[in-house]
């Protein structure tokens, strides 16, 4: 990369402006929420430990679906619009699935094995879905300008959302409910139930799966080596298309699993909770650093505690009217202020 | 690829041979320049104009049925000038904004909040048409509220893209979107703002009745232009003679931007962003005018289309119209208008009755029950895919953007986000 030479240098005021001015509205940003944290939580202490559990439920979920948004940037530098969609799609197959199999929350084993089956079933089905988007609508515009895979991005997903509603029709579909709700433990009144536990306990694994999977296996250094410099890749004998689907396979096989908590956990979809829920999951991409896997999911929580905080907690609050315009103002704050994010780091090469 | 490129100058030849009017050609040529250059432009404006009496003559068409009525028209047009608008942002200056609904509510809005009832402690008149002199609220004349529509969404555009056009492209598209969503969701909740219990947007019910359009008693008097576009029997007409006024102007500016010294920057910012630094370009200020320029011109069409519904709606303003208009923009060529202007004319014909007519006559022709316009947005999607796969410079492409999309063009930018400047 040749930008080092050729960075002109900002305005004066700009660089002052980005030199004093705005990592002191970052901090008092900051200070002001945890302000409204910390006074929420001395007036209602039981509603903010439930919206904590609620937040951090929720956050494995969109964590789940940043990290596609995070491993397809990552390699290509596309924002794949289409990958909330596949979440949704995997969603609608599992709320078909659970009706077709007839399963309820009292089968035991019988139940577990069968969720482990459709995890499989989803994962697969979401996985060569989404290579396959690859293969039609990003690979020959591999060298095309760098917007026309965004426009394609956005036409995939519209195709995908216009499938999920004639296949499910506008209103919601709603999933039976299966997962156990018994309680594991309660703090200050308020019980942590086991559908909560169930969805950490599915997107822990898989986290660290992914990690080890990027950063000790060869197919891992491949995909990294090829996100560094493809050219450069392909000449050390990568095979870089084969690698571009891998992560898109990988990709869609997590948005695969999300959708299956998702579906589970929420028991109700919609065609257009892939768009929303993946602009949520973009945010928390960019928020923990757009390449970068753990803060992925650690944006993924960031944005589902202020989700769930805002949805719940009464001092000061917006209210859920507002929280789309808050999860998108600090997507637009993040992205001029810091777009390297949380976690990301100030390297031209970044992963 | 040769062999294929042969026949086709083979196939092209003979054509011309068969067709050649070779006596017509020699008088044409003898006309001077300035009245050939003129005769198309005019001939198109006169069949546009005149569209509203020979349209019940016209055959059907086949698949598509019936000719758009003189009220899918008004839509149309001002669909098309919004795409127009957008083109500006998109077309010349090569800056995805997937957000450019958020200018329509702004123009929209501007037309509720100065030509309506709402706001209920003020009286304001100000050369309103057919409003109670007692009534409340801001009534100023709608000519006015729409060129008030289209500076402000021009300042909105200025707010917003002063921090964001920094931004490297895809980024820039995704804080567009992030904008285009807040919008509306400051449109429905806007009943309260804040819980202050001030009503700005009248929340989900949306503000109406917007005052009508008109000319008022004097002009009726003086000139014979209708005093109240409502209330005229053929007031539909007048909807539309103005909304194609308004995309002439629209049209005339865009033409002439673009071919002035702001316009050949854009161009060339679109196209290298570091040369054209390089050469002295203000990157900031040309991409600001851009927005602002585009914006504009959406404000407008926007406050139009509010007083021509006389309401306006926050379910209006989805993503759905932005990714609709930029559909718009890619099908007809971005940075051609006269592409632009084909595309958005059949797209938004398309989805205010096209789909509709194919539908019934699909299904009465098959015995089939599908219902077309349910794969509406499927059919856009399938649209901009295949358009950016196999045609990306657009059905009527510019030769220019054609030999971009050809060549390629420098397209890392200068500001970089993720080489940010303070690293």
């Amino acid at each position: 990369m040749v930008t080092q030479a050729r960075r002109a240098p900002l305005p004066t005021v700009g660089r002052r402006l980005q030199g004093r001015i705005m990592p002191a509205i970052g901090a008092l940003l900051v200070a002001l929420l945890v302000l409204w944290l910390v006074v929420n939580f001395i007036k209602t202490p039981a509603e903010f430990y439930r919206l904590f559990l609620i937040g951090v439920t929720n956050g494995a979920i969109y964590g789940l679906v940043a990290l596609g948004y995070s491993l397809v940037y990552g390699i290509l530098e596309l924002i794949n619009f289409a990958h909330g969609d596949v979440f949704m799609l995997g969603g609608m197959l599992v709320a078909t699935m659970v009706t077709t199999f007839g399963l309820a929350d009292d089968s035991g084993l019988v139940l577990w094995s069968m969720i482990l089956l459709m995890l499989v079933i989803v994962m697969a089905f979401c996985a060569v879905l989404n290579t396959t988007i690859e293969l039609v609508a990003y690979r020959r515009l591999r060298h095309a300008p760098r917007l026309a895979p965004l426009i394609t991005a956005i036409g995939v997903s519209f195709i995908l959302q216009n499938i999920g509603l004639v296949w499910k029709g506008p209103r919601p579909t709603s999933v039976p409910s299966i997962l156990p709700r018994g309680t594991v433990f309660t703090i200050a009144g308020v019980p942590y139930t086991w559908d909560k536990l169930i969805v950490l306990l599915f997107t822990v694994p898989v986290l660290v799966a992914l990690l080890l999977l990027v950063q000790r296996t060869r197919q891992g250094k491949a995909m990294r080596a090829t996100a560094q410099d493809r050219d450069a890749s392909a000449m050390m004998g990568i095979n870089v298309n084969r690698t571009i689907s891998f992560t898109f396979f990988i990709a869609g096989g997590l948005a695969g699993a999300a959708g299956l908590l998702y579906a589970l956990y929420i028991t109700n979809i919609r065609y257009d909770e892939g768009f929303r829920l993946g602009l949520i999951a973009f945010t928390a991409a960019v928020v923990g650093g757009i390449g970068n896997l753990p803060g992925a999911v650690l944006g993924g929580l960031v944005i589902a505690l202020i989700e769930s905080f805002n949805n719940g907690l009464s001092w000061a609050t917006p209210g859920s009217d507002w929280t789309q315009s808050i999860i998108f103002a600090i997507l637009i704050i993040i992205l001029v202020f810091r777009p390297e994010g949380l976690l990301g780091e100030r390297t031209p090469e970044g992963v | 690829m040769s062999s294929t490129a042969n026949r086709r100058s083979e196939w092209r030849s003979q054509v011309s041979e068969t067709l050649r009017f070779d006596a017509i050609r020699a008088q044409w040529r003898r006309l001077p320049r300035r009245v050939r250059g003129a005769a198309l432009p005019t001939i198109v404006i006169a069949l546009a104009f005149l569209y509203p009496y020979y349209r019940t003559w016209l055959p059907d068409i086949p698949i598509f049925g019936d000719v758009p009525t003189v009220d899918t028209g008004v839509t149309m047009l001002i669909y098309m000038m919004m795409a127009i608008g957008l083109n500006i942002v998109v077309g010349y200056a090569g800056l995805l904004d997937l957000g450019y609904v958020a200018f329509y509510a702004m123009g929209a809005y501007t037309a509720a909040w100065f030509a309506s009832p709402h706001f209920e402690n003020v009286h304001v008149h100000a050369g309103a048409i057919g409003v109670n002199p007692k009534a409340a609220g801001f009534h100023v004349s709608i000519w006015l509220v729409v060129v008030v529509a289209g500076i402000l969404s021009a300042i909105a555009g200025i707010l917003i893209g002063l921090p964001t056009l920094r931004l490297r492209g895809d980024y820039l598209a995704i804080v567009t979107l992030g904008f285009g969503e807040i919008m509306p969701q400051i449109a429905r909740n806007g009943d309260n703002l804040f819980g202050t219990g001030f009503n700005l947007t009248n929340g989900a019910q949306g503000i109406n009745p917007i005052d009508p359009p008109g000319f008022g008693a004097t002009l009726n008097r003086w000139l014979g232009l209708p005093e109240d576009f409502l209330t005229v029997s053929n007031g539909i007409n007048f909807f539309y003679w103005t909304a194609l006024v308004l995309l002439l102007f629209t049209v005339f500016c865009s033409v002439r931007l673009r071919d002035s010294r702001l316009g050949r920057a854009w161009i060339a910012i679109r196209e290298d962003e570091t040369a054209a630094a390089a050469m002295g370009v203000p990157l900031m200020r040309t991409k600001t005018w851009a927005y602002a320029a585009g914006a504009f011109f959406g404000g407008i069409a926007g406050a139009y289309y509010a007083a021509f519904k006389s309401g306006t709606f926050p379910d209006d303003f989805f993503f759905n119209i932005s990714v609709f208009i930029l559909c718009m923009v890619i099908l007809g060529g971005m940075g051609n208008v006269w592409g632009v202007l084909v595309g958005g004319g059949f797209l938004a014909y398309l989805n205010q009755e096209g789909l509709g007519n194919i539908g019934q006559e699909i299904n009465k022709n098959l015995g089939t029950n599908i219902d077309v316009p349910l794969y509406q947005f499927g059919i856009f999607g399938v649209i901009l895919v295949v358009m950016m796969l196999f045609r990306p410079q657009g059905l009527i492409p510019s030769e220019r953007r054609k030999m971009e999309f050809e060549e390629g063009v420098a397209d890392e930018p200068l500001y970089d986000v993720r080489h940010a400047p303070d690293g």
